[in-house]
């Protein structure tokens, strides 16, 4: 799985409630759920994100709720890849059932900068950022996560009989 | 190699006979929770599977909390999807307005879960349940419909921090005083994936009430789960609540863990926790003059009987504060009833605080006490993130039901010695 983008950056302790705060849950649509997006913690995300961007942040990007909201927020906003630190354990356990790519890469995190351009090779785990040249290793996405990711989630999977 | 508690837990649900950390196991589910904001997502998902029924009614729960009762006409949606999907799968355990309370409240009252289970929630603070000697986690709307459909669901087997307490909590510091410490000690990743295992001696003085909050908040920490060790104080509450036989998983003695830290009970002060992390606890030799408009008390974390209680004994025939608002939200209908019968409403009320339904409401910034630009709370709730009750500029600031009360009357945050 191979990821190209520009980079939104972000610090510690993201947690849900900024990711997308509860008065918006409401509702399960996934296009207005989106259109709220980090509103709490940064107002100009939403008109600023492309498609295929990639967000980077710090420790326990996630910290929070279950709501399984957040990463299909983050994932219907057009982010393509995020890369933490660390993530919190629901938020992971998330993000890979809906199909967000996910990935810990302490030493990338503390070198990318906001706005770099980021080609993420997921199948062999390496992280390269366009912008200042440097490679970075992280573990590879093992199988059954890129097949969970290229379905578009965890029950498209078990429904389309890929996982078992 | 010997194995902690949560590690025997998910062993005997695995049809294993031991696990060891890091290892990847599919785990049979005694339960399986969702509210009325995570559940609308569950059903979108378990209707994608083509299942027909879901794998047991009777180990399938909603309990309409969050947004109920219904705060919008959106929030009304959901809570009909869920009561239409609960009604078509047969599922025994739906609480709507009249039944419901506070989801982890509700669950051990009820008698649902009990020590030994292995229970998943879609809502973060399932991890309340470790106090009856559970295994239980927050999990997501999807892990939530896998469970429905199949009844199983995979985890990688944690390793664990072990706390042992000794000593006996001082008067007016409870058991949220203890978790508020304790994250302020390790951190809001201090635990991140892993168990927190509770023992020693000083959980006999523990009340059920204080077990079940500071297990809620182990999130908090981002532990996976937070556990207790089961012994009579437990055992006489499951059989006070539930006809299921508990069982009962002690660690080994050779079990391993990554770190043991020792907590003295006595030494534990009335801790708050200022914006915008749990971990930023503080005592009051280190708050100063903070005024404050408005305070909650209720929640998962502390709505309890107990926590009226000790509310009530530091209101009683004392006012509240002018310029506060004092919300109490009883967190089951029969906390409420108890509250009323105790005298405990009377009190409340004639303080010039309101006591409401049981509603998750204003912990999440959903309803019931929404804060404005620059206010401030005292809330016994569990998060105090940006945002959380309100306004992005509004401030939570997590205490007790003893510290809470007091500051309702003084309109500052204040220690309960302050005003008794």
């Amino acid at each position: 799985m191979k990821y190209t983008g520009s980079v939104i950056k972000y610090g510690d302790n993201v947690d849900t409630d900024v990711i997308i705060p509860a008065r918006y849950l409401n509702t399960i649509d996934k296009k207005e759920l989106a259109s709220h997006c980090m509103e709490d913690l940064d107002t100009t995300f939403v008109s600023r994100v492309k498609n295929g961007d990639i967000m980077v942040a710090g420790q326990n990007f996630g910290c929070g709720s279950s709501r399984e909201h957040a990463p299909i927020a983050i994932k219907e906003s057009g982010i393509s890849l995020v890369i933490a630190k660390s993530f919190a354990r629901i938020f992971y356990r998330n993000s890979i059932n809906i199909g967000l790519g996910i990935v810990e890469c302490p030493e990338a995190v503390d070198e990318i900068s906001e706005g770099d351009v980021i080609e993420a090779d997921m199948d062999n785990g390496i992280i390269y950022n366009k912008t200042t040249g440097k490679e970075y290793k992280t573990a590879p996405f093992p199988e059954f996560v890129q097949k969970i990711i290229e379905n578009g989630g965890l029950i498209n999977s078990i429904a389309e009989g890929i996982i078992k | 190699m010997g194995m902690t508690m949560t590690q025997k837990i998910l062993a005997s649900h695995a049809g294993l006979e031991s696990v060891k950390s890091g290892q990847l196991i599919l785990v049979n589910l005694d339960l399986v929770l969702g509210n009325d904001i995570t559940s609308p997502v569950a059903i979108r998902e378990f209707n994608k599977l083509g299942k027909d029924c879901v794998f047991d009614k009777d180990k399938v729960t909603m309990v309409m909390d969050h947004f109920a009762p219904n705060k919008d006409i959106k929030a009304a949606e959901q809570c009909k999807m869920c009561r239409e999907f609960c009604d078509e799968k047969e599922v025994t355990n739906f609480y709507d307005v009249g039944q419901m309370g506070i989801e982890h409240a509700l669950l051990p009252e009820k008698g649902l879960v009990v020590a030994g289970d292995t229970v998943i929630g879609a809502d973060s603070h399932t991890c309340t349940y470790g106090a009856l000697g559970a295994f239980s986690t927050g999990v997501g709307s999807t892990d939530m419909a896998c469970g429905m459909a199949i009844g199983k669901a995979w985890f990688k087997v944690p390793s664990a921090i072990k706390f042992v307490l000794k000593g006996k909590l001082n008067k007016y510091v409870s058991g949220k005083d203890v978790i508020l410490h304790i994250i302020g000690k390790i951190g809001v990743d201090g635990a991140l994936y892993r168990s927190m295992e509770f023992t020693g001696e000083g959980l006999a003085s523990l009340s059920m009430s204080d077990r079940l909050c500071i297990a809620n908040m182990a999130i908090e920490a981002g532990a996976k789960n937070g556990i207790f060790e089961v012994d009579d104080i437990t055992l006489d509450y499951i059989k006070e609540h539930s006809t299921k036989e508990p069982k009962i998983f002690k660690a080994d003695d050779d079990a391993e863990y990554d770190e043991v830290i020792e907590i003295n009970l006595s030494e534990i002060k009335s801790t708050v926790a200022f914006p915008h992390l749990p971990e930023n606890a503080r005592t009051f030799d280190e708050i100063g003059d903070i005024k404050i408009d408005q305070v909650v008390i209720g929640s998962c974390t502390n709505g309890r009987l107990e926590d009226l209680i000790a509310s009530a004994e530091i209101m009683k025939g004392k006012k509240v504060a002018k310029g506060v608002r004092a919300i109490i939200i009883p967190a089951t209908q029969e906390i409420y009833l108890k509250a009323m019968e105790m005298g405990l409403l009377k009190i409340f009320i004639e303080s010039g605080a309101v006591v409401s339904t049981p509603t998750c409401g204003p912990c999440l910034g959903g309803h019931m006490g929404i804060l404005a630009k620059g206010e401030r709370a005292v809330a016994t709730t569990n998060r105090n993130f940006v945002g959380r009750m309100g306004h992005p500029e509004s401030e939570v600031y997590l205490a007790s039901p003893e510290v809470a009360a007091a500051s309702a009357i003084t309109g500052k945050i204040s220690s309960p010695e302050e005003v008794m």
